[in-house]
Order: C-alpha cells, then sequence, then structure tokens
C-alpha cells in the first residue's frame, strides 16, 4: 500500500499571534513551527497501517525551504521519504492543486492529511484533492482501517458517526482519536537524515483568494468576579444583565 | 446571477445554522440587486421549508431522494452544483458545518469558485471587488479575504452574526431533482450512529463544559445537571478526554471542536491557550476555577474563584429557582 501523506508548517500551539505593522503577514519573529497537529494524526495512522500491512508512506509539504526540519522530523517519525513542492502556500487550491498533481503521478493508494490547519482554518484542501483527482473524500474521519482494498472509516457527523466502507484510492482528513502522535526517538533522528527528501518545482500557481490584511479581535473588557458564597448570583446575572439565558 | 443558499436538516426541521446562512444569502441578494434560492437535500418535509421565507428565501428547491437522507458528499456536490447552474448564482452560501465545508471545497473545484469558510461579515463589496472576513489562527485573529473568482462560495461561522425574520414571510417549494447515479453513492454510510436525547454541541447556545477541576468522571453528573437545568449541551477539556473521562467528541479546544455559543461556562478548566481557540468566539465566557491565577480568567466575562464541586450545586439550585 502507498500511502502519501500531507503536512503542514504551522506555528506552535501555544504561539501569541501577531502581524507585522502593515496587517499584511502573520510576524514569524521568535516563533517556533510545528507540524499541524491534525496532520500528525494522519502521519501517525499511515505510520501504524505500513507497520501492520507494508508499504510505503511519503510525507508531502508545500512550502518554502524554511518547512525542511518538519520534513525530517516526519521522516523521523517514520515516513520514509519526502516530497517538497517549492511554493509558499497562500491559498487552499494553490495547495490542492499541487498535492492533487503529484498524488496522481506517485500512484497513491490513500492520500491523508488532518482536517485543516490550526493557523488558517480552511477545512479545505482535503475536499478539493478529492474533486481534482476524481476520487471519495472522507472528511473528518476518527478512525481508518484498510482490508485490501477496501477501507473502513469512522466520519463525525453532528451528534453521531457514520461508517464508511470504500474502495481504495481516496482521501481522508484525520481528526482525534484516529492515532496518538508519537515523538521521534534517536534512531528515527538519525536515519531520517539520510531519507530522501525530493525539491519539485509547482504546477501552475493559480489562487482562487488574497488575504488583504490580518486583525486580532478587539480586547476583553474585563472580567466581573462573584463571590464564592454568591455563587447563585451568576445565574441573574447572566438572565438580567448578559441577556444569555 | 441570483444567490444560492444550501439548507442542512436534522430530523426533519431546518437547523438553526441554515436559517443563519439563508439570512445571510438573502441580505447578499439585497446588495447584488438579485434574489436569494435554497436548495434543501434529504429528509425534510415541505412544510419546513416555507418558513425559510422568513429569512428573505422566496423559492426553496427540495430534493428529496431517499439515498440522499445520509450525506454523501459527491451526491450532495451534484444537486447543488447542477441547482447552482440552473439558478445562474454567482454566490453560494453555506454553514461552516462538517457537511457544509465538505461541500464547498468540492463545489469550489466543479464550479472554479472561489471559497471563505468560517466567515463572520457580510461581503464588502466594492466595484470588482468582494471581500470578508473570517476567523483564523483557531479564533485567535481575523483576515480579510478577497474572493478572485467570478463565482463564490461563503461558509458561514454559526452565531456571528445577527439574523432578522419577518414573520409570516413564506417561501414556495419546488421538487428538485439531479441526475444522480450509483456512481454517485460509492461513499455513502453503511451505517450511521446518532447519540440520542443529546443538544447537539455545534448548535448549542449554552456549553457547559468540564476540566479536570471536577476531579473525577464520577462528578460529572454535576456539569450534567447544570446542562441540563439551563438547557445546554456539555462539552469538556482536552485532558478529561484524553484520560477518557469524556469521549473524544465532547473535547472542545484547538484540535477538538471549535463552538461560539451565547454562553460558555467553563468549569475547573484553567484555560490553556489551545482551550481558549476553541472557544473564545463564544459571546459570554464564565469561569469557575479554585485557582485565582488560571489564565482563563482573562479572557472571561464573569468568574468565580472557588472549588467546582461546591460551587455547581449552588448554580444548578439558582438555575432551578429560575
Amino acid at each position: 500500500m502507498k500511502i502519501l501523506v500531507c503536512i503542514s508548517n504551522v506555528p506552535d500551539t501555544t504561539t501569541k499571534i501577531t502581524f507585522t505593522p502593515d496587517g499584511k503577514s502573520f510576524n514569524t519573529a521568535g516563533v517556533q513551527f510545528v507540524i499541524n497537529p491534525y496532520d500528525e494524526y494522519a502521519l501517525t495512522r499511515a505510520i501504524e497501517l505500513k507497520e501492520a500491512q507494508g508499504g510505503t508512506v511519503t510525507v508531502l509539504n508545500v512550502g518554502e525551504a524554511d518547512t525542511e526540519p518538519n520534513i525530517r522530523k516526519a521522516l523521523a517519525i517514520g515516513a520514509d521519504d519526502a516530497i517538497r513542492v517549492n511554493i509558499k502556500p497562500t491559498d487552499a487550491f494553490l495547495v490542492a492543486q499541487q498535492i492533487a498533481h503529484y498524488a496522481k503521478e506517485g500512484g497513491y493508494d490513500l492520500i491523508l492529511m488532518g482536517r485543516e490547519s490550526i493557523d488558517y482554518n480552511g477545512f479545505q484542501v482535503h475536499g478539493m484533492v478529492g474533486e481534482l483527482m476524481g476520487i471519495p473524500t472522507i472528511a473528518p474521519a476518527m478512525k481508518l482501517d484498510v482490508n485490501g482494498s477496501t477501507a473502513t472509516l469512522e466520519r463525525e457527523i453532528e451528534g453521531g458517526k457514520e461508517i464508511i466502507e470504500v474502495a481504495l484510492p481516496l482521501v481522508a482528513s484525520a481528526q482525534q482519536p484516529m492515532s496518538e502522535p508519537r515523538i521521534p526517538n534517536m534512531r528515527g533522528i538519525m536515519t531520517a537524515r539520510t531519507k530522501p527528501l525530493q525539491v519539485v518545482e509547482p504546477v501552475g500557481q493559480e489562487a482562487k483568494t488574497s488575504v488583504q490584511k490580518y486583525e486580532l479581535p478587539p480586547a476583553k473588557s474585563g472580567v466581573k468576579m462573584i463571590p464564592a458564597e454568591n455563587a447563585g448570583e451568576l445565574i441573574k446575572l447572566l438572565r438580567n444583565e448578559a441577556k444569555v439565558l | 446571477m441570483s444567490v444560492l443558499v444550501v439548507i442542512e436538516c436534522a430530523n426533519g426541521e431546518v437547523k438553526k445554522s441554515s436559517l443563519e446562512a439563508a439570512s445571510y444569502g438573502s441580505k447578499v441578494a439585497a446588495d447584488l440587486g438579485t434574489t436569494a434560492t435554497a436548495v434543501a437535500i434529504g429528509d425534510v418535509q415541505p412544510d419546513a421549508l416555507k418558513g425559510l421565507g422568513e429569512q428573505g428565501i422566496t423559492k426553496v428547491l427540495l430534493d428529496n431522494d431517499k439515498r440522499l437522507h445520509d450525506f454523501v458528499g459527491a451526491a450532495y456536490v451534484k444537486v447543488i452544483a447542477k441547482a447552482a447552474e440552473q439558478e445562474n448564482s454567482s454566490v453560494i452560501v453555506l454553514s461552516n458545518s462538517n457537511i457544509g465545508a465538505a461541500i464547498g471545497s468540492r463545489l469550489a473545484v466543479k464550479l472554479i469558485a472561489s471559497l471563505a469558510t468560517n466567515v463572520v461579515s457580510l461581503p464588502q463589496i466594492n466595484g470588482s471587488t468582494f471581500t470578508v472576513r473570517r476567523g483564523v489562527f483557531s479564533g485567535k485573529a481575523f483576515s480579510e479575504v478577497e474572493l478572485t473568482s467570478d463565482k463564490k462560495i461563503i461558509a458561514v461561522k454559526k452565531n456571528a452574526l445577527e439574523f432578522d425574520t419577518t414573520a409570516g414571510a413564506t417561501a414556495t417549494v419546488e421538487n428538485f431533482s439531479a441526475d444522480l447515479s450509483d456512481a454517485d453513492f460509492v461513499a455513502a454510510p453503511k451505517e450511521t450512529i446518532k447519540q440520542s436525547g443529546d443538544i447537539l454541541l455545534t448548535e448549542a447556545e449554552v456549553v457547559v463544559s468540564g476540566g479536570r477541576g471536577l476531579k473525577g468522571p464520577e462528578n460529572w453528573h454535576l456539569i450534567e445537571e447544570l446542562a441540563k437545568t439551563l438547557g445546554a449541551a456539555t462539552a469538556c477539556s482536552k485532558p478529561v478526554a484524553d484520560v477518557g473521562w469524556r469521549p473524544h467528541h465532547e473535547h472542545v479546544g484547538q484540535t477538538g471542536i471549535t463552538v461560539s455559543p451565547n454562553l460558555y461556562i467553563a468549569v475547573g478548566i484553567s484555560g490553556a491557550i489551545q482551550h481558549l481557540a476553541g472557544v473564545n468566539s463564544s459571546k459570554v465566557i464564565v469561569v469557575i476555577n479554585k485557582d485565582p491565577e488560571a489564565p482563563f480568567f482573562k479572557a472571561a466575562d464573569y468568574g468565580i474563584v472557588g472549588d467546582a464541586l461546591e460551587i455547581v450545586p449552588k448554580l444548578i439550585e439558582a438555575a432551578k429557582a429560575l
């Protein structure tokens, strides 16, 4: 089984978000970038499937050279090789177009990624890849098993879940509790240095959206504290003052 | 040119998030000098759809093919694309739900359209530019995004905008059918498992959420009783889901579910930045924590310092007395 896992490079989840003074870009100064946490669920599940059933796991990232430390981390966790499409990912369609092109070229059975990135929160790329490739997309998937040429997935729906059986190839996006992300060990880190990382050029640059500026939400006006002994007073305030009950 | 709104239904009724999408679509249509049509798919009665007139919808296209009663992405996209073609729609409005986002991304490719999800504003339309505001960085910021294709798809975040109603207005409902084949249903669900009796977390107006301050799963009945008294959904923090006190589908936060209710009550949750990311677009936040230095108090509108096991019973008592 050939599995492609798409990862994106995002600010660490504890990052305090700030923007450049003109509001045009995210301020990366002093920010640690990590593999998107949702993509880590996809990556770990792919490696588990490979370990149980054989096959290969290729990691793909659409990004410039500064993403390579996280691509190496994915290789250290257990992916076999990697592709970096050398373009700044400014728009979901632009990213999906690159993934669909290289996924078709590689003839993968499974294309996995996170349900969304925690920076731009698009929830778009997986569906676009599926449509560009003409194959099913299951999003968001909480479980994924493969038996021969058939995958069984649990998809989250509002108020429940669905069980879906579908023939490969397919695209699935991951969320909890698909897997428990792994920390690379020293042996993995050493072997990752010698695993192939291929840098390829983008195919087209057809963005369909353009960010004009970023803004932070207005600061909260402050918390109103209620003494613990009068806790019941809170309920009255929520009804009469905040008008939310 | 027209505006097409995609309506999601549950238990035969239109979801509240779809009423918001309908109101949004009608306002966009008014700005563009055109009308808003809706397309409803699946298990719903025509009478339930007539009420969309109150949100400014003039006509509803209903495809109630039984095979569409469960969500199947490829089939839904085909129905909506056909409706958009028939109505010559240049703007398509969806809810920012799992279904809405899954449809939007496939539809964007099929119609060669720009797509903005998580949208929290009406569009600014200025000559040929069309810009919307959307939540990014897990609710920690906003971006102004220009949709540059001729066709535009917008997924509206729940509870982000006030919506108007015109009492008594009704929409006409027309049967609609796309030429669906078995190939459109290859990813149809084999089985659907619903939780019964719960208020949907993503649709709830009030959410009561618990963290490790509850001390153990045996105390969860306090969260459930407060939620029941307030007509709220229940949720939890990531550590609580990770240790198995609560199921993962209740986990609210950066890598869990994002909620934006009118009222979010956090009990025994310290407010790690990853948790805040999932809740900070709630209108009013209440924090109950025994640690006065808990970071969550900085994001709260109301706060109580105290032991959850002592405070929550007092809240239940006060709520019952309302």
